[in-house]
């Protein structure tokens, strides 16, 4: 292929918190000005600046994108604002990478950020509009519905209990525990988890990520660039993105083969053929925590039906073979939506670099995978970053 | 079985029930706490780019920087545009215009939107002029851009 | 290199400090309302649920009978062909208990969403509705069920004209075996 290659070479991020005072724009500027200091750069350094927000709704802001940008750096620059719901966080590096490998730009500043807070009665009411608008809104859906449907199809599916999903719950809040911007870090019990109030069979309230405030950032750089300014970049080695259809009932919820198709495209770009030995670290996608599981089949690190088992294994442990969301995930540093995907992206650029601190995986990681997803559980959105130079 | 002809299309009513609760941040607190207290208006001056926001912000949108310098800005400044709206937000026709200001506060790198009082037609007024704020009084305000109840002409 | 930060900043509140008035807020309810076009396939589908009936499309080229309806095939990206009557019955694809409404108010009683399959539409096509005069505890996967409809005098061509679809007593399908639409 005839790109440039293309390093992370900063990330920053705020606090993820159930309600901020800071304003849409502050947050976006925390995260922004944070990942610059990171890298030790200035924002005149920047070409291009890629902003990811989920619906305009969250915040109650139209035109969210163009209302964020100077908080996100974009003034009298080259800005563009990307969404695809859910998967937006991992889709917007997607994003600020063709910008550098194509040559456009030598830097580029990713931008997420999401403000949930500001909307009520509560912020689920926000989701009802992702139901068609004429066929199922009427029936008063609400975002646990098609959650707790997937849940229940991969479980029918596979035979799998709902104690097996909740160790999710229970491995990723204890990881949160040693992040700094963590909403609901714990040390919890799958008895704990299954003891929280049931929300829509089977998914329980300790299954569920919370709604949240926050804002991530990475700066990108061309090779020439990044090895300036850091001796540890590390290397966007493959991006991979799919959309299924919205007729979201015309499909078996029981595997994302979008996610599977997603992971492909970006397995290809950085030439792996087995991710199960090729990949040391995963940070998929747990706004619940079958998603977490659900995700790995998809992403190929675990066979369809046979994550559960992996993860009782003690596999996807920040000490196991393939540990998975060692940040502690969206259940447990929390998800501002867009935010929550760029998040995993700045784990994966922090333990590949051996900066993730009381988080840090062993063995000297050397690549990672980070995915998002979202819409109507429709797209998958995939990054591979490596500390090699493909 | 035999299907008849396809009825005609309609349309089908909804809405988005959501409301909205924004926080004023952390330059907005700077801002609205000098408005309701003091009945000052306060903006931010960065340095380096010799820059004053006002509304106060907490960072320079050109560099980056924070923002820590607080300025006491006067509250007069000059007319930089105007205009009279003689539709309400919905659309439908107002009794009397509505007369809309933007001025640029004496000492402020940027430009405040606001109602423009006690004009009733353009010809009384034009860009350039001169322009005061007009405060509520102490006991009325709250917090809000309202606690400001427009420009007169000076 | 500074690494990854060690101080995070973001200043957390409670819902409590917004009540109490303790930071400056700003209120503001939209009041939009939209007046959604259904289109020819969905206008014809709400119609013939007025009639107590549901109908599909059909592509020639891949052999799909879709439901809900759609004037185009995504897959072969051409016009869809013709309609086609599908049955009022069908089975339980996944299903759900959820003792939370739309606005987050707590339910006693659970509501049961679920996808149901269509009989006469191709494998796999589903749509989303209710479950209702049935146990809680006795749902499944594979439950065939029928569709309860409004008297039609009450019927407004919406999808809330099938007030909900009720257990077929004694019927269950295998989980899975429905073969994928191609």
């Amino acid at each position: 292929m005839s790109m440039r290659r293309v390093a992370v070479v900063g990330a920053g991020m705020t606090k993820f918190m159930r309600r901020a005072l800071e304003t849409p724009k502050e947050l976006a500027w925390l995260a922004a000005k944070g990942a610059l200091d990171s890298a030790g750069m200035t924002l005149d350094q920047i070409q291009g600046v890629v902003h990811g927000t989920a619906p305009d709704a969250f915040d109650g802001l139209h035109m969210k994108g163009e209302y964020l940008s100077e908080g996100s750096g974009g003034w009298k620059k080259p800005y563009l604002r990307c969404y695809v719901g859910g998967g937006t966080g991992v889709y917007a590096i997607a994003q600020g990478w063709f910008q550098v490998a194509s040559g456009l730009f030598d830097t580029a500043l990713v931008v997420c950020e999401e403000k949930m807070s500001t909307c009520l009665p509560h912020p689920q009411a926000a989701f009802l509009t992702i139901f068609d608008n004429i066929t199922e809104q009427p029936l008063k859906p609400n975002l646990l519905w098609i959650f707790a449907l997937e849940q229940n199809r991969y479980m029918a599916r596979h035979g799998i209990r709902v104690e097996e999903i909740a160790r999710v719950s229970v491995k990723n809040k204890r990881n949160a525990l040693g992040h700094p911007s963590a909403q609901l870090g714990a040390e919890l019990t799958v008895k704990d988890v299954l003891a929280s109030e049931i929300m829509a069979w089977p998914v329980h309230r300790l299954m569920v990520s919370p709604t949240s405030d926050g804002a991530a950032a990475v700066v990108l750089a061309a090779e020439d660039v990044a090895k300036r300014v850091t001796d540890k970049p590390v290397w966007i080695q493959g991006v991979g993105w799919c959309l299924d259809t919205t007729y979201w009932t015309n499909r078996d919820l029981y595997y994302p083969e979008y996610v599977e198709k997603a992971a492909w495209m970006a397995y290809h770009m950085a030439g792996i053929r087995e991710p199960r030995q090729e990949i040391n670290i995963a940070e998929p996608y747990d706004p619940f925590a079958y998603k977490e599981l659900h995700h790995l089949e998809g992403l190929q690190l675990a066979p369809k039906g046979k994550a559960p088992q992996l993860l009782a294994d003690g596999v996807f442990d920040r000490d196991g073979d393939l540990p998975s969301s060692p940040s502690g995930g969206l259940l447990g540093v929390g998800n501002p939506i867009a935010a929550a995907g760029t998040m995993k992206v700045c784990e994966l650029f922090w333990q590949l670099r051996g900066e993730a601190g009381p988080r840090q995986v062993p063995g000297k990681p050397r690549r990672g995978v980070a995915q998002a997803w979202g819409d109507l559980m429709q797209v998958g959105t995939v990054v591979v970053m490596g500390t090699a130079q493909l | 079985m035999k299907t008849p002809k396809n009825t005609e299309t309609r349309t089908w009513p909804g809405a988005i029930p959501l409301e909205s609760l924004y926080t004023a941040g952390l330059g907005g607190q700077v801002f609205f706490k000098a408005l309701k207290e003091r009945g000052e208006i306060v903006g931010t001056r960065c340095a380096s780019c010799k820059q004053v926001y006002v509304p106060a912000r907490v960072f320079c949108e050109r560099c980056f920087a924070e923002l820590s310098e607080q300025v006491t800005v006067r509250p007069q400044g000059t007319l930089v545009s105007f205009t009279f709206s003689n539709f309400n937000r919905d659309a439908q026709p107002l009794a009397r215009p509505q007369a809309l200001a933007l001025v640029r506060l004496d000492e402020a790198s940027t430009v405040l939107l606001h109602y423009l009082l006690k004009v009733t037609d353009p010809t009384q007024v034009s860009i350039g002029a001169q322009v005061k704020m007009v405060i509520k009084p102490k006991a009325k305000r709250t917090g809000s851009i309202l606690d400001i109840e427009g420009f007169v002409l000076a | 290199m500074s690494g990854e930060p060690r101080t995070v900043r973001g200043t957390p509140l409670e819902l409590a400090d917004l009540k109490k008035g303790k930071v400056f807020t700003t209120a503001y309810v939209p009041k939009i309302q939209y007046a959604w076009d259904t289109g020819v396939a969905i206008g014809r589908y709400l119609e013939e649920l007025k009639n107590g009936r549901l109908i599909a499309r059909r592509c020639q080229r891949c052999q799909r009978t879709m439901v809900p309806p759609r004037m185009f095939c995504e897959r072969c990206f051409r016009s869809t062909d013709e309609w086609v009557y599908v049955q009022d019955t069908g089975t339980v694809n996944t299903f759900s208990l959820c003792y939370v409404s739309w606005d987050v108010r707590r339910l006693k009683t659970p509501e049961i969403p679920a996808v149901i399959e269509i009989d006469g539409a191709s494998p796999g096509m589903g749509i989303m509705h209710v479950l209702g005069k049935v146990n809680p505890k006795q749902v499944r996967v594979g439950m065939r069920v029928r569709a309860v409809w409004k008297p039609p005098p009450q019927r407004t061509g919406s999808i809330t004209d099938i007030l909900y679809f009720a257990p077929i007593k004694g019927k269950t399908t295998k989980v899975g075996t429905a073969k994928k639409p191609r």
